[in-house]
């Protein structure tokens, strides 16, 4: 029998890949969200969730720690992609190099790295534990931002900052009203990329805090590592819950931006 | 409608940039409600020039008088003009009615008011939402575009984007407006509609336009005066019908319309020879001159064989909707002709031209000269960036070399390393190649003019060293050629008392 290739085929390997490590993975999380020790359905886990305020406290400190993050990041990386992107102070791509490049270095080590140099300035990890942490967090964090910043800021056309020019506004109007509005799309998928993995993020804040300070992400590997998988599963439920609803938010901001989605 | 107060004054404008000019020596008086065309191939200058008058170029030396005060110095958003610009550059976070009130949002009015003391100061108020409203609402029915206030300006046509682009610009009242290419984006059909729809915005509003353009119909069709450009100079300023009846030199003449340009001699009071005879013409310049001679295409009358100045040989026909167009042969120049009569091809006719149609002008170049030619000491000489093998024994009679390589003359010795000359070159003897290895240095075609029996074509090196061509190939322009003189044709002339080179 002759075989007749049709593109379909093509989406084959990805159907696959997405069925053994997204869907099947998520439905045991679901199961065992919903189930005790023994298997059996059950709502304790959610009972005990919203009962013990230590749950809902470690949840709200993430959502502060991630929102000082991203509000750092993109106070720290938006000036910066703006230089980079300006040919006139920026001749080389050297430079944004230089931002992209710790990101080759493992993580952990790199996170080792900080906690070591933060000790050695004199800022002491156990001490000062959140200081460090969101100073780890931003470190992290920053080519993440400065990268999808850089992009859209080199695609930004010049004539529109001479049109604002010529209409009457000056260095600082123009940057409120027409750069910010226009980069607006590097904005959000910069703070998606940020916020996001900050909240399920775990190693940094235990390296640089010493555990003093626990993130949603350290929490639910707690309960893992003690073999409560059922608790854990519901806590990655609601992590999962949270990223879709902000998803969508996203959505909202990135229409009438036409052809253009951030990554998410 | 123009009348005669000046409105801006660009004086002695130059703009550098790294180490060639952009814009030299740039003078020009712009009148109050004058329509100006700034015209000229890509890289001209014009487009330079608006942006110095905008703002977004600062001059590297002379002034730009807006109302008699120097704005030269001034950042855009102090400048009292508006910019429509060549690709639209329309906010596309904004929709329609945000992009338009853009510049009036940002507008402080300045009114008297007394203070508490009863002094009288002055204040400074914001348009209010009604007065921006009723602006925009004015500058959308300009434009022919009413009812489109909240539309997305990124689903709006190229053609209803370039009107928003003006109804932004127009709204602020600015004394001039300055538009850089604005249609050149559009389709040809929609660009001539909206060539008469700026000129009848023009009457209407009375404000002063610049207009920046490559099309010369686009100009000859909206100005009021065009300023003809070419390598960062003014080539000729003058009103439409001036510059199409009387261009200034063979560039203007082959730049805008089309035209006859021939290589011709004075040989007498208001007598000219070229095409093989001789013609009455209205200029004057002094017997045996070598001047360009310009006729337009449609100023040739064909008439029967032996009736004309001269005969010539048809030799093709192309219909052209409203006139025909002949190509002639006299001789070996080619004659363009337009001509509402149709005529058989391959007869001989005779050609005559009224001699007020006749335009003669002076040669821009009649050879190249080098005034900053040297010799080396290999007795080669050094001009226009390359080294050039020639005979020296020309820049003294009866002079030689000996085998050393020093120059005898009258019996004394010299050495003439680093002796100063004129180099002279006719434009006949260059020879150029597209073979970039075969000469003595590269430069680029930049530009080619149609003398009836040959090409003259300008070729640039990189240090910006022109060399002047006649040459009957077909080349083009951009192409990169190599350039290469037979020794025996380069003239030199002794620019340095010879004296001082003696050994």
């Amino acid at each position: 029998m002759k075989f007749n290739f049709k593109r379909k085929y093509l989406s084959f390997p990805y159907v696959l890949f997405l069925i053994l490590f997204v869907v099947i993975p998520v439905l045991f999380i679901v199961y065992y969200a919903f189930s005790n020790k023994g298997g059996h359905l059950s709502f304790q886990n959610l009972v005990k969730f919203f009962s013990d305020s230590t749950n809902v406290n470690v949840l709200i400190i993430s959502f502060v720690y991630a929102i000082i993050n991203t509000v750092c990041c993109l106070l720290i990386g938006y000036p910066l992609a703006m230089i980079l992107a300006n040919k006139k102070l920026n001749k080389s791509t050297v430079l944004v190099m230089m931002f992209v490049m710790p990101m080759w270095i493992n993580f952990v080590i790199r996170t080792g790295a900080t906690r070591d140099l933060l000790n050695w300035i004199g800022i002491s990890t156990g001490a000062n534990s959140t200081l460090t942490t969101s100073i780890g967090l931003v470190y992290n964090y920053l080519p993440f931002v400065i990268l999808p910043l850089y992009t859209t800021m080199l695609k930004m056309d010049q004539s529109q900052i001479e049109a604002s020019a010529d209409l009457g506004a000056n260095k600082v109007q123009t940057f409120f009203k027409v750069i910010i509005p226009m980069t607006m799309p590097g904005i959000v998928s910069a703070a998606t990329m940020v916020f996001m993995p900050t909240l399920s993020s775990y190693v940094i804040s235990d390296i640089l805090s010493e555990y003093n300070v626990v993130l949603f992400g350290s929490y639910i590997d707690l309960y893992f590592g003690q073999a409560d998988w059922n608790f854990g599963s519901f806590m990655a439920l609601i992590m999962l819950i949270l990223i879709g609803i902000s998803v969508y938010i996203t959505r909202k901001f990135d229409r009438g931006e036409q052809g253009r989605r951030s990554i998410w | 409608m123009a009348n005669n107060e000046i409105i801006l004054e660009l004086k002695d404008v130059n703009k550098k940039f790294d180490d060639s000019y952009a814009v030299e020596n740039f003078n020009l008086n712009v009148k109050k409600g004058e329509f100006v065309t700034f015209l000229g191939p890509s890289g001209c200058g014009k487009t330079t020039t608006l942006r110095m008058i905008a703002g977004f170029e600062i001059p590297t030396s002379g002034q730009i008088l807006l109302n008699g005060q120097d704005i030269g110095q001034l950042p855009p958003y102090k400048r009292p003009l508006n910019t429509v610009f060549q690709r639209y550059a329309l906010f596309p976070h904004l929709d329609v009615y945000d992009n338009i009130a853009f510049g009036l949002k940002l507008r402080k009015l300045p009114y008297k008011t007394k203070d508490k003391k009863g002094n009288v100061v002055t204040k400074y108020r914001k348009y209010t939402r009604e007065e921006i409203d009723e602006k925009v609402v004015a500058a959308l029915k300009i434009v022919d575009l009413e009812a489109f206030e909240s539309r997305n300006v990124t689903t709006l046509s190229g053609g209803q984007q370039q009107r928003v682009a003006i109804a932004r610009a127009i709204v602020n009242e600015p004394e001039i407006l300055l538009l850089d290419e604005p249609l050149g984006a559009l389709d040809l059909k929609m660009r001539k509609e909206m060539q008469l729809e700026l000129k009848a915005m023009h009457k209407k509003l009375g404000i002063t336009f610049i207009y920046v353009t490559h099309d010369q119909e686009e100009a000859l069709t909206m100005s009021d005066t065009i300023v003809v450009m070419k390598d960062g100079q003014i080539q000729q300023i003058g009103s439409p019908m001036n510059i199409y009846n009387e261009p200034a030199n063979a560039f203007v003449a082959d730049f805008i319309g089309e035209s006859n340009i021939y290589v011709g001699t004075m040989t007498g009071s208001k007598k000219v020879r070229f095409l093989t005879s001789t013609w009455d013409c209205v200029d004057d310049f002094p017997i045996n001159e070598k001047v360009d001679v310009v006729v337009r295409p449609e100023d040739i009358k064909i008439v029967p064989v032996n009736k004309g100045n001269v005969n010539a040989k048809i030799i093709s026909k192309i219909f052209k909707g409203i006139h025909y167009q002949f190509t002639a042969m006299v001789g070996n120049n080619e004659v363009l002709i337009q001509s509402t009569e149709d005529s058989p091809v391959d007869i001989e006719v005779g050609l005559s031209i009224a001699p007020d149609l006749i335009q003669i002008m002076e040669r821009e170049f009649t050879s190249n000269v080098y005034e900053d030619g040297y010799i080396n000491k290999n007795n080669k000489v050094v001009f226009a960036g390359a080294t050039w093998d020639c005979d020296v024994t020309q820049l003294v009679e009866g002079s030689s070399l000996d085998e050393d390589g020093y120059f005898i003359a009258k019996g004394k010795k010299y050495d003439l390393n680093d002796l100063d000359v004129i180099v002279d070159v006719d434009m006949h003897d260059i020879e150029i190649s597209d073979d970039l290895e075969a000469g003595n240095i590269v430069g680029e075609i930049i530009q080619m003019v149609w003398k009836g029996d040959h090409y003259q074509l300008i070729i640039r090196t990189e240090d910006e060293e022109d060399f002047v061509v006649d040459t009957e190939w077909t080349w083009n322009e951009f192409d990169k050629v190599s350039v290469k003189i037979n020794p025996s044709k380069i003239k030199l002339k002794l620019k340095d008392d010879l004296s001082k080179y003696e050994i």
